[in-house]
């Protein structure tokens, strides 16, 4: 296969990773909280589908029921994750950036406590096949587009219909713009909140399961999903709100993010080890730039939602 | 006649009202309460997660004693402490500035971090060739000068064109790591991007060498709990963090108030990262300041953004950091044990505000209260 395609390839697959944290991030925004704990719900995530994968791993069960149980755990630990935010934001009203940096102090931590037990033969190396349907015979990088990949490019077309072209959308939009005059007109406004913040956490959670089992599918990834989660706070901007725009917006930071790695493999380029570094910084210069163009512009459609990051009560005024 | 019409009304089951005003006593109780209640979810989920805990379930008393021997058993240990504290107390006192106009400053990290860089550059390049303390002095400049400049950008630009400045300072961190991770490269030819410590460029011990540092987080919270009181200044944030209304009625230029403040909020947190580079590491890794910048948001929060109150804030937090940390190292566990722990009992102060800030009525309560005001008729 061609060197070129195949890092295409691999970064397009990298991206998976993204588009599941910014797709579930943006759900999180548009019902206007600001959820800085996406990258300890992403590493909770990873270690609730390990988790379940390490006792189901060699059990003999059919592979679909396997592929999806451990999808089902990463869920069950993400939505408990995005649980606890909800629960402290929206009820208990606390302040969005605290808790969120909080749930990631905490997210991350237990990840890594319980992950660093389990045994990666059985939930890594048994389950990886299964994952990797249906390109598992595939020597090169093709055998990277598994199941969570095409769940990711699903998922993401999916929350951008829902949210652009249905009644809920409309209303979830409404909530995250001005939760006030939503309340007046008669939506629910904690349900919505709710819903999009742990359907957001779920969707995020996919993220760190899909990286650690399916993309990298080593033993260490779990240590570096939390970087990831930070990246996909900043691809949300990046893809001005929109979760079908994260599909391009992933693999370009994926290309960003990767390149570092790849351009050292290519003869012709002459480049030193310090352009690492700098290769990998691109993808946060890139966000500030687009963050700050877009505030130049000032277009209302490209803004984030004008009450991100303000709890309600419905007495205050 | 409308008064018994309101009675038929459904109340709901729970009502909310903010409070006005709450004792401080009363607020302290349920802080305390809080922290109670979270370290005893945290001895439930040590059960879970640590497994020497699981065969001798007895030695959970020697857990809790754990925290604090983290912390004060041995004078080098107290002092360790006292030194932390102090350096997460200057970073969350700059941060603090800017939360007081309510800028979201959480690049902390970011501005500690390159202010860092900036100090160690200076000893790098010019460390034996000058004297030491024109060295220190330099470093000392280039510590704030970076801090700060990493501060006034994202001001510029939210001043200028309201640029969102939570997620503008989220990304500086990064640029403040990788850049880092490029001078690493650098400086270090062997590829192992490791500086080792340098040989000039340390601050003069003071008894030893934590209690300059310790001082000098005292002065400061004393000197900007002054400025952010009782001068022009400080009221000027104050205003513009109320209300820029107000703020343009009166005649505060709300873009000089929010470029000044980050000067100072970024210079701040330049001085710690003079006190990691100079005063105790005298190198720096793209882990130099060890998500500090993160925890002092939290430090500054919990402490209402008022400086006195976050020694006390600072103070707690290091101390749970510290004993899990001990604990892990006893117990052999995993050495991120003591996020989950800090993690808990954070949720569990985060949660407490409600209680402080909003007084729950539940159903039958105006009933009630209107019985008992007949009956005292």
């Amino acid at each position: 296969m061609n060197i070129w395609l195949g890092f295409l390839i691999d970064s397009l697959a990298f991206g998976a990773t993204f588009i599941y944290g910014s797709t579930g991030e943006i759900l999180t925004e548009k019902a206007g909280h600001l959820n800085l704990g996406i990258p300890g719900i992403m590493c909770m995530g990873g270690a609730g589908g390990c988790l379940v994968l390490n006792t189901i791993g060699k059990s003999g069960l059919p592979p679909f029921l396997i592929v999806f149980l451990g999808i089902l755990g990463a869920l069950v630990f993400a939505v408990f994750s995005g649980l606890i935010y909800s629960f402290l934001t929206i009820t208990l009203r606390a302040n969005q950036n605290v808790t969120g940096l909080t749930l990631t102090t905490f997210g991350v931590g237990l990840s890594k406590v319980i992950v660093s037990k389990l045994n990666p033969v059985v939930y890594l190396v048994s389950t990886r096949d299964y994952y990797h349907w249906p390109f598992a015979a595939e020597k090169n990088s093709l055998q990277l587009l598994g199941v969570l990949f095409f769940l990711a490019i699903i998922v993401a077309l999916l929350s951008s219909w829902i949210l652009f072209r249905t009644r809920v959308g409309l209303q979830l939009r409404a909530v995250g713009e001005n939760p006030a005059t939503a309340d007046a007109v008669g939506i629910n406004v904690t349900r919505y909140k709710y819903l999009a913040t742990c359907i957001g956490s779920g969707i995020a959670g996919l993220g760190g399961f899909y990286y650690i089992i399916d993309y990298m599918c080593s033993q260490e990834a779990y240590l570096s999903v939390e970087a990831l989660g930070w990246l996909s706070i900043a691809l949300v901007i990046f893809a001005l709100w929109r979760p079908h725009m994260t599909i391009i917006g992933s693999t370009v930071f994926g290309i960003l993010f990767s390149l570092g790695g790849f351009i050292t493999n290519i003869s012709w380029i002459k480049v030193t080890m310090a352009t690492t570094p700098l290769l990998k910084m691109l993808p946060y210069v890139v966000t500030i730039i687009v963050l700050v163009i877009s505030s130049i512009r000032n277009k209302r459609e490209n803004q984030p939602p004008a009450s991100l990051g303000l709890s309600y009560f419905r007495e205050e005024r | 006649m409308s008064k018994e019409k309101k009675s038929e009304v459904r109340e709901p089951l729970i009502h909310l009202s903010k409070r006005t005003t709450i004792s401080p006593l009363k607020a302290w109780t349920i802080r305390l309460i809080a922290i109670v209640l979270g370290l005893l979810v945290c001895g439930l989920a040590a059960f879970l997660l640590i497994e020497k805990l699981q065969q001798n379930p007895e030695r959970i008393g020697e857990f809790y004693q754990t925290f604090i021997r983290g912390s004060f058993s041995t004078s080098r240990k107290l002092w360790k402490y006292l030194k932390n504290t102090s350096v997460l107390l200057v970073i969350s006192l700059g941060l603090t500035v800017a939360f007081r106009m309510r800028f979201w400053n959480i690049g902390g990290e970011g501005q500690t971090l390159v202010s860092v860089l900036g100090a160690i550059a200076v000893d790098f390049y010019l460390g034996g060739r000058i004297p030491e303390w024109i060295l220190l002095i330099l470093m000392f400049f280039a510590a704030l000068l970076s801090g700060a400049l990493w501060g006034i950008i994202p001001a510029v630009f939210r001043a200028k064109w309201g640029t969102n400045e939570t997620l503008f300072t989220l990304m500086m961190n990064y640029v403040a790591t990788y850049l880092v991770s490029y001078f690493l490269v650098i400086w270090v030819p062997s590829g192992s991007s490791s500086l080792g410590k340098l040989k000039y460029g340390k601050l003069p011990t003071l008894y030893n060498e934590q209690l300059l540092i310790v001082l000098t987080a005292l002065f400061l919270t004393i000197a900007l709990y002054i400025y952010l009181n009782y001068t022009k200044h400080g009221y000027e944030i104050n205003v513009v963090g109320e209300s820029v209304r107000t703020a343009q009625y009166v005649g505060i230029s709300e873009r000089k108030v929010i470029i000044r403040t980050m000067i100072l909020s970024g210079a701040i947190c330049g001085l710690a990262g003079y006190l990691i580079a100079a005063g105790s590491d005298q190198t720096v890794t793209t882990n130099s300041v060890g998500g500090q910048g993160f925890t002092g948001i939290l430090v500054a929060w919990l402490g209402k953004f008022n400086p006195l109150a976050m020694i006390l804030t600072a103070g707690l937090i290091q101390v749970l950091n510290q004993g899990a940390g001990q604990i892990s190292q006893d117990f052999g566990v995993d050495n991120a044990l003591p996020n989950v722990i800090v993690g808990i009992v954070l949720f569990f102060i985060i949660g407490s505000e409600f209680f402080i800030n909003y007084e729950i009525h539940f159903r039958g309560h105006h009933s009630r209260a209107n019985a008992r005001k007949e009956a005292a008729k």
